[in-house]
């Protein structure tokens, strides 16, 4: 079990991670999620012994590592870019924990390895003639390759296109849970966050403002802030929110964020509104309405049904699309 | 840290191994100390004597010879001077009458005891420099001629320091910087003791007549001399005048000559290190330089005349190296007292 | 790691504790005990004496024209070395590494017979004498960037070859010509190494002595010229400390500006396979300043090379058949043959020293500095490595004497004093063809090993090695060539029993004698030989089991 106590770092006097402190529990993967300069990365390479600390702690199992070099914590990281050695082939990459420990006859392991992440027969090609994916891939074949305690993942798919990075982030889910890995993973996408991880902490400038199982967070964002940073559209304050939790017939609170597919159009509904811009996706119709009270906020409408700008219609909210909010610090 | 510590070891360890194979090799060709002790021989790079004769040395005195040499006359002056309180050496050979003041007067050498052999006593210095310095050999710098050129030429070969600066041999004459040679230097006190006061006149008459002056020795020699080289262009040298002996043709005669009233006298001395670990050695080896044993070899092995009466040359020398009767000479204490001022009027005449 | 930056700072003085008290011992001490002769002349502080020297008209001229004339030597060294470096180390051409290697012969020519050559060519009834160059300062200049263009073609070269073409492509495919391809994209990719060779040819530059005098006559002095002078036959040693003061104080402030040109936002390089291409028109230029140059270079070693093959008018191989024996006469103790096993002997020695500490020191100086307080602590052992190359070789080897007499220092006599003093001399140029490329490792190269379990030692082997191997090559190149021509230290210290080549060379140029000079000759062809077929061989050499750490 991970557990990061108080843990600060500086860079000439400028704390970028503040007094972080995060437990990860065995076999579990938590993504830190954050917009980019957050500190999350300087944050996992903190705990892989890469960053001197301004204070703190990092513990394993309660004994502390602060003064464990880098190779003997048996933490393995994956860079965002992979960095596979160049010089080596993809077989000795993966095998190259395997031969720093000694194990014999690591051909076949690293062989189930590739078999792992889809790679089967690529031994022997050398990392240039990969692909990007392909070098994730390899990259983390390479770091499962010793059963790392820890596995610590710097952003590890966002250095892919779309397709690929829902794809793979799929197979990384269950990569790890058949290694059974506890991993850490920093990203800044927060699909990526929730297909792979169990947990997940938000930071922003330094500090971890919200952590928790993933649908706890996910319902429940601590402020305004966090709430867009998951994916809510919009955070509405004061009398629209009360406006719009009555109409979804919820108690009072604040502030509410809501998501883009929070409002649809129906043929009664408890708001109404004008349409202002229309959009068809492949799955629905997108809308912007001018709502009473409310000001202009994000709504949907089947395919079949497609109001033009200008239109009234009326909307009825799903309360499961919406998380009422404390006032929050940085509104 | 011990990682790194373990990583520059064995970075360090792999390479010393091959060291250690260099040094072994190296050391295994110095004498091991025995018998009577060593003697430690400071001296400039130009000293060598063949191995039989320092054998000699070593059986005969029971001492072990130890030879340190490097740089120019000048280069050992400065180094003995430097090291004075704590010498390097026991011994010394190679100051030569130009340098020999200041070694002497800031108390390099200690009286050596010596008993001069016969025709050495007419090369000592005079005063307290006696006492401490013994002449060992000499040598004149002199302007060399190339015979050949000047028959085929039909030309009067020069013959003073004034017809130097006859319009009849413009542009004839190459000689080395007294900046940076020694028989550069030489040459320019040899003008110094024949024309005194006027030197700078006559420095200028040769500039005028397109003298050419080159760094060393070595490019005036062999890079600008008829007879140095098959593209020189200069038949007047200046060099030794020994230096006829190194140039026969094969009839047997030489093709160049030395003008023996041009020439300045220069003289080697040894001397015992003042706070010498081995005196007595020391004392020893100048004795032994002074034997007819090395007096005979110093024209082969340092181009230089013995200053011992009586020793036979070689017969190339005793045929073609004719020395000077009376060659220029000035006093080491004034050259000493007047080196720096000479050395920067000269440069400002060569390089107006 | 750790928790406190200053348990790094203790870690990075105890990685440069090694190569920090060698250049204590061998280059700060001496040089002080020099100095000091010079502020104490009687055991008496004068600083006023020191003072009054550099007040003199004369100093400031010979200053003015040390700078100036390495300044012009060092500026036709890079503009005649970047195609050069292009068409040796980017071409696919044939006998590139056999140029490679013999361009370096310069290198260890000696000067005499150099300026003999080049005179030969100059002077007034020379191939060249109508341009009546003999004696003047453009003769020196020449012959500056004679012996040096070497260093920029293979320091520049080297980072060169390793290159990513990629960035160079994209840039011609938005329509850049290729000399805007060059201004714009490859040229800031190699301004560190650039500026690298630059500053250390400066130094070579400012610091020659014998090509000064040999082609430039009495009419030129440097500050070097003038330090040996004022120390060996004047005795002028507040002048010649004075001067070393100047000349200290000239490398350090060079130093400085070389360190913020050298400075780029981001050094890592990425590193593909090496990529030579075929000519294409686009490379003719470059070629053609490349076969000029090696004319240039070429002309006077032939020159020399053909001197060596005459003897009594004729041709002949007598000179070499002489080297065996001891010359004219008995010039010589030592058969010339005898010398070259020492000279190689002193070499290796000399190569392992300044690749051990350059390679240390680059460690040092490239690592990822946390505060600023450490990063100007390596920038300033950074340029504390390079000084010896801005000192001295008088001022040098006279300081060895009257600094390093006493136990435990009691080294003067010491047979590895000129192995030492010679890799002192090759060190800055270890360390400026190895930090350039050290620099452009990522970093997170050396993380990714360290996370994956690999101790210090091990992701050094993994990461650095391979991306090092081949400069490290080159550099040991280098510090061979230079400790087998190196003569200024070397015939201070060289012990009369073992005499290097370069040293028995001028012995045989010291007698009048056809032989002897034809011997010397012979003698230079065989050290540049030799020297050209060791650097070829290092060039060559390859680790198969590097790939497997």
């Amino acid at each position: 079990m991970l557990s990061l106590r108080d843990l600060s770092v500086a860079y000439d006097g400028h704390r970028v991670v503040d007094e972080v402190r995060l437990d990860l529990p065995d076999g579990e993967v938590l993504a830190v999620l954050g917009p980019s300069g957050c500190g999350k990365s300087t944050l996992l390479r903190a705990i892989a012994g890469l960053e001197v600390l301004a204070s703190g702690s990092v513990a394993w199992d309660g004994a502390d590592q602060v003064d464990v070099p880098t190779h003997k914590r048996g933490f393995a990281l994956m860079f965002q870019d992979g960095q596979l050695f160049p010089h080596l082939t993809v077989g000795r990459n993966v095998g190259y924990a395997l031969r720093l420990r000694r194990v014999p006859d690591t051909a076949v392991r690293v062989e189930e390895l590739l078999e792992m992440v889809g790679l089967g027969g690529y031994a022997d090609r050398l990392p240039a003639s990969l692909s990007g994916g392909e070098r994730q891939r390899v990259a983390l074949a390479r770091s499962l390759a010793v059963d790392p305690r820890l596995l610590l993942l710097d952003e590890p798919l966002s250095a892919l296109d779309k397709g690929l990075r829902e794809r793979l982030a799929g197979e990384l889910r269950e990569i790890l849970r058949t290694a059974g890995t506890t991993t850490l993973m920093v990203t800044h996408d927060h699909e990526e966050a929730f297909t792979v991880a169990d947990r997940l902490a938000v930071m922003r400038s330094g500090a971890v403002v919200q952590q928790g199982p993933i649908d706890q967070v996910w319902r429940a964002p601590a402020d305004p802030e966090t709430a867009l940073f998951l994916g809510y559209a919009r955070v509405l304050v004061d009398d629209a929110a009360a406006v719009l939790l009555a109409a979804a017939g919820r108690d009072p609170a604040p502030a509410v964020a809501i998501r883009r597919s929070a409002l649809t159009v129906a043929e009664t509904g408890p708001l109404t509104g004008i349409v202002r811009s229309s959009r068809i996706t492949p799955e629905q119709v997108r809308l912007e309405v001018d709502v009473d009270r409310l000001g202009v906020v994000d709504a949907v409408s089947p395919l079949d049904r497609h109001p033009g700008p200008g239109q009234q219609v009326a909307l009825v909210v799903d309360q499961t699309r919406l998380a009422a909010l404390g006032r929050g610090g940085a509104s | 840290m011990k990682p790194v510590l373990v990583s520059v070891l064995a970075l360090t360890l792999p390479l010393t191994a091959c060291s250690v194979v260099g040094e072994r090799s190296d050391d295994s060709g110095q004498p091991a100390g025995a018998g009577g002790g060593t003697v430690v021989l400071v001296t400039h790079e130009s000293f060598t004597l063949p191995k039989q004769v320092v054998r000699q040395f070593e059986e005969e005195s029971g001492y072990d010879l130890e030879t340190r040499a490097a740089g120019d006359a000048g280069t050992l002056t400065t180094k003995l001077v430097l090291t004075r309180d704590n010498p390097t050496g026991d011994v010394a050979f190679g100051v030569d009458n130009t340098f020999a003041s200041r070694a002497v007067d800031e108390g390099v050498f200690a009286e050596h005891g010596v008993d001069l052999p016969a025709g050495a006593e007419d090369y000592t210095l005079e005063g307290e420099a006696a006492d401490v310095l013994a002449p060992v050999d000499n040598g004149n710098v002199c302007v060399n001629i190339d015979k050949t050129w000047f028959e085929r030429e039909d030309l009067a070969p020069p013959e003073t320091l004034a017809d130097l600066a006859d319009g009849e041999y413009e542009g004839l004459f190459v000689t080395p910087s007294a900046l940076s040679s020694s028989p550069g230097l030489a040459f320019l006190l040899a003008t110094i003791a024949a024309y005194g006061e006027d030197w700078p006149g006559y420095w200028q008459e040769l500039v005028d007549n397109d003298t050419l002056v080159l760094d060393g020795w070595e490019d005036a020699y062999f890079g600008e001399f008829t007879q140095g080289s098959e593209k020189g262009t200069r038949p007047i040298v200046l060099s030794y005048d020994s230096s006829p002996a190194f140039t026969i043709a094969d009839d047997g005669t030489s093709t160049t000559s030395a003008l023996l009233d041009t020439c300045f006298q220069q003289v080697e001395y040894a001397g015992v290190l003042e706070g010498a670990e081995n005196p007595e050695g020391a004392r020893a080896l100048i004795e032994f330089l002074l034997s007819e044993t090395v007096q005979r070899e110093l024209p082969t092995s340092m181009f230089v005349f013995p200053v011992r009466d009586g020793v036979a040359l070689p017969p190339a020398w005793a045929k073609h190296a004719e020395q000077p009767e009376s060659p220029y000479r000035l006093d080491p204490a004034e050259i000493a007292a007047n080196r720096d001022a000479w050395l920067e009027q000269w440069r400002d005449i060569v390089t107006r | 790691m750790i928790r406190h930056p200053g348990r790094r700072l203790s870690r990075l003085a105890a990685l440069s504790l090694l190569p920090v008290a060698a250049l204590g011992v061998f280059f700060v001490l001496p040089v002080l005990g020099m100095l000091a002769q010079g502020f104490w002349p009687e055991g008496e502080f004068d600083p006023g004496g020191v003072l009054e020297v550099l007040a003199r008209p004369r100093v400031h001229r010979v200053l003015w024209f040390t700078v100036w004339s390495a300044a012009a030597g060092t500026a036709i060294s890079v503009l005649l070395g970047l195609p050069a470096a292009h068409v040796l180390y980017r071409l696919h051409l044939p006998f590139r590494r056999g140029v490679r290697a013999a361009l370096l012969v310069p290198f260890v020519l000696p000067t005499v017979v150099v300026g003999v050559a080049f005179r030969q060519l100059l002077g007034t009834s020379g191939p060249l004498g109508f341009l009546a160059l003999d004696q003047t300062a453009v003769a020196i200049v020449a012959g500056l960037v004679f012996f040096n263009v070497a260093v920029v073609i293979r320091v520049v070269g080297t980072a060169w070859e390793s290159l990513d073409p990629r960035p160079a492509q994209a840039a011609a495919t938005l329509g850049a010509s290729p000399w805007q391809v060059f201004r714009s994209v490859t040229l800031p990719a190699l301004r560190p190494a650039i500026v690298s060779a630059a500053s250390v040819v400066f130094l070579f530059c400012a610091t020659a002595f014998g090509i000064v005098l040999t082609l430039g006559g009495v009419r030129y002095a440097t500050v070097e010229t003038e330090i040996y002078l004022l120390t060996t036959t004047v005795f002028d040693l507040q002048g010649a400390a004075a001067l070393s003061v100047l000349q200290l104080a000239v490398v350090v402030a060079l130093l400085a500006i070389t360190q913020r040109l050298r400075a780029v936002p981001d050094p890592t390089v990425e590193r593909p396979r090496p990529t030579a291409h075929r000519p294409t028109r686009a490379d003719l230029p470059s070629v053609l300043v490349t076969l000029l140059l090696l004319v240039f270079v070429a002309t006077p070693v032939l020159t020399l090379a053909a001197g060596s093959l005459r003897a009594d008018g004729a041709w002949s191989l007598d000179n070499y058949r002489a080297l065996g024996t001891s010359g004219e006469q008995q010039a010589l103790l030592v058969p010339v043959s005898d010398a070259l096993v020492t000279s190689l002997r002193t070499a290796v020695d000399a190569t392992w020293i300044s690749l051990t500490m350059g390679l240390l020191v680059a460690m040092i100086v490239t690592r990822r500095s946390l505060t600023r307080a450490e990063r100007r602590l390596r920038g300033a052992l950074d340029g504390f490595f390079m000084l010896p190359l801005g000192v001295s070789a008088v001022t040098l080897g006279f300081g060895f004497l009257i600094t390093l007499d006493q136990p435990p220092l009691d080294l003067r006599d010491s047979p590895l004093l000129v192995p030492i003093a010679q890799a002192l001399v090759a060190l800055p140029l270890v360390v400026r063809t190895i930090v350039p490329v050290l620099a452009g490792v990522d970093d997170r190269q050396r993380q990714a090993a360290a996370s994956l379990g690999a101790t210090p030692l091990r992701a050094l082997l993994t990461v650095d090695l391979p991306a090092v191997w081949k400069p490290l090559l080159a550099a040991g190149g280098f510090a061979f060539a230079v400790s087998l021509g190196e003569f200024g230290a070397t015939s201070f210290l060289a012990r009369d029993e073992h005499p290097t080549l370069p040293v028995v060379i001028y012995q045989l140029l010291g007698h009048p004698g056809e032989l002897n000079y034809g011997m010397a000759l012979a003698g230079s062809v065989v050290l540049a030989g030799a020297t050209a077929v060791v650097v070829l061989a290092v060039d060559r050499l390859r680790v198969p089991s590097v790939g497997a750490f």
